[in-house]
């Protein structure tokens, strides 16, 4: 296993690295001088030559990568254009909305998403199946901010049972994380249910049947266990989905998380914001997927010794 | 030597289906996706036809009639500029379509190629290609999207780029993975040793057999190509107004929820039933294709 992680360890040291560079090449791809770009369009030549000089953009780009990379590494990612504040700030107050808006949204999906799965394996080809997959195939295709947008005029505007958005009590969570947590746990149901129908056809199965255990007790115990295993790779891979889900949700729902500070910053081409953002996300998203393999390998020693 | 005679005799019996034949065969016994393909046709017809179709002009503003529910000269009702909903729908579906289609077309053709020189020779460019698929695939899908278009500036034309960008990696898998199965094949060998170039022995003998499974993910990507796209004109990255695209047309209706839904549901509704029915052919194609997975 120590072997298998530090092989897993050593592979994304690349992807990191490039990632950086992208993120760091980000503000040189953008049209024209970036230093211009960044002064916006009324300032002065002198201006446009401070911030060439402030942010050492006339130095070698080795030597600025070099630079960049050094500070973001101590989280250092210079300062707000809109704002003045520091990125790190900027960034700091919106993540925890944002990481509690993914829990409750994964956390109701995957509980769902799974009992609707094993539900239409276990009642393949009766009505109990069929409507679990239409509401499947219909909960992938619904657009996040339509949802969105129907449940605050229904829940809100005419019930008025919950605020139309925002940030605080319990009652602001309930709109936002159904939204988000929708499209997961559509894919959630459809991946259990194609593991399971695999699952029950195992001969250790057939066995447990042969032999008289009760068929309640095969799907729950000898059957979910197994079918489990891949399910939980799908579980971690859509933590991705709802990063990228939670940019729309937050707009929809006037959310103060990193999704929404996202959209405004490439409004308002906030672009040390943008930088700092995307490195972070990607960050995110390469750690979870090393998070999901490596409890994958626990659970599939074969993996472990490929 | 006693089996040999009863194998061709069956072999004689049962008429030999192409592979193509067999996998068509069985896409047309889908009730579910032959009424998604149905749907679809008259969705990209009315796209077509939209300007014959289209009872107003989409942008014609009418102030003495907003924000009027649906009636019978207005289908849909109107917006707040009193223009016709359900007119902009039929011209917003041109635009959603084209970038569903244009935008899958761009990332399939460039992951295709990709993935076919991946697999095909191996080795360093495969590793090389491999290791650029991760770093795309190190993005999650809108991200890499919201960065192209922070490159590249708000706007449709922008939208198509960004979205394709993230179809690459995951076309260019999985035409890898076909491609290493099919160039162990012996009509590959057959033709490699009667002198068929490289380029020939791609295009020609391997690419077709990567096909049926490029199709069905066609058809899935567009669904969420569209989706993608709607969402980035939504949150205001995409399409700008006046344009009729769904998902700008969402973010208009924003402000009247609670006065005017019909500005809401609408749109809404058509981006809906445009990715469903993408979603079941998609769903149906992949049954057709391998009818393990449906498991009947």
């Amino acid at each position: 296993m120590l072997h298998y992680l530090i092989r897993r360890l050593a592979g994304i040291v690349p992807v990191i690295l490039v990632v950086s560079v992208l993120v760091f090449a980000f503000v040189h791809l953008l049209p024209g001088d970036p230093a211009r770009v960044i002064a916006g369009p009324e300032a002065s030549a002198a201006d446009v030559a401070n911030i060439r000089q402030g942010m050492g953009l006339d130095r070698p780009l080795w030597e600025q990568y070099a630079r960049f990379l050094g500070r973001a590494v101590s989280g250092d990612f210079g300062q707000s254009l809109k704002t003045k504040h520091t990125v790190i700030e900027e960034i700091g107050v919106r993540f925890m909305p944002t990481v509690w808006l993914t829990f409750f949204a994964m956390l109701w999906s995957t509980i769902v998403g799974l009992l609707i799965g094993v539900l239409s394996a276990v009642k393949r080809g009766r009505w109990q199946d069929y409507s679990g997959m239409v509401l499947a195939v219909s909960g992938i295709s619904f657009p996040p901010f339509w949802l969105g947008l129907l449940l605050i005029d229904l829940l809100s505007v005419q019930l008025g049972w919950l605020p139309t958005g925002g940030y605080g009590t319990w009652q602001h969570f309930v709109m936002p994380s159904f939204t988000l947590g929708l499209g997961v746990a559509a894919v959630i149901a459809r991946f259990t249910r194609s593991s399971f129908i695999e699952i029950m056809r195992e001969d250790y199965v057939r066995t447990a049947r042969a032999k008289g255990v009760h068929e309640r007790l095969v799907v729950w115990k000898h059957a979910l266990r197994n079918a489990l295993i891949p399910v939980i790779t799908m579980v971690g891979l859509q933590f991705g989905f709802l990063l990228g889900g939670s940019i729309v949700v937050e707009t929809v729902f006037s959310w103060p998380g990193l999704g929404r500070l996202l959209v405004d910053s490439v409004s308002y081409r906030d672009y040390p914001v943008i930088q700092a953002e995307i490195l972070l996300f990607s960050l995110e998203f390469i750690l979870i997927n090393l998070i999901v393999d490596l409890l994958y390998a626990l659970a599939n020693p074969e993996i472990r010794y490929k | 030597m006693t089996s040999a005679a009863p194998a061709r005799t069956a072999l004689v019996r049962n008429k030999v289906r192409s592979p193509f034949g067999e996998f068509w065969r069985r896409l047309l016994r889908q009730k579910i996706a032959m009424a998604a393909s149905a749907l679809l046709a008259l969705l990209v017809l009315s796209a077509i036809f939209a300007p014959w179709l289209a009872p107003y002009d989409p942008t014609a503003a009418d102030y003495d009639n907003i924000l009027a529910g649906p009636t019978a000269a207005h289908w849909a009702g109107t917006d707040a500029f009193g223009r016709d909903v359900f007119s902009r729908i039929l011209y917003g579906g041109r635009i959603s379509l084209a970038v569903g289609f244009l935008s899958v077309s761009l990332g399939g053709i460039a992951g295709i190629l990709a993935g076919l020189v991946s697999g095909f020779y191996g080795g360093r460019v495969d590793a090389l290609i491999m290791r650029i698929c991760d770093v795309l695939l190190a993005f999650p899908g809108i991200l890499l999207a919201i960065g192209v278009i922070a490159i590249l500036g708000p706007g449709i034309e922008n939208v198509i780029y960004a979205v394709a960008v993230f179809s690459i990696p995951v076309f260019a898998r999985l035409v890898r993975g076909s491609t290493l199965a099919l160039k162990q094949a012996v009509y590959v060998d057959a033709a490699r040793a009667i002198g068929v170039k490289n380029w020939f022995l791609m295009v020609r003998h391997i690419l077709p057999g990567t096909l049926p499974s490029v199709i069905v993910y066609f058809s899935m990507r567009i669904g969420t190509s569209i989706l993608t796209a709607a969402s980035l004109s939504f949150i205001g990255l995409g399409a700008q107004p006046p344009s009729p695209e769904w998902g700008a047309m969402l973010a208009d209706g924003r402000s009247f929820i609670g006065v005017a839904s019909n500005v809401t549901v609408y749109p809404g509704l058509a981006i809906f039933v445009t990715v469903l029915a993408f979603n079941l052919l998609g769903d149906g194609l992949r049954d057709a294709l391998d009818p393990k997975l449906k498991q009947n």
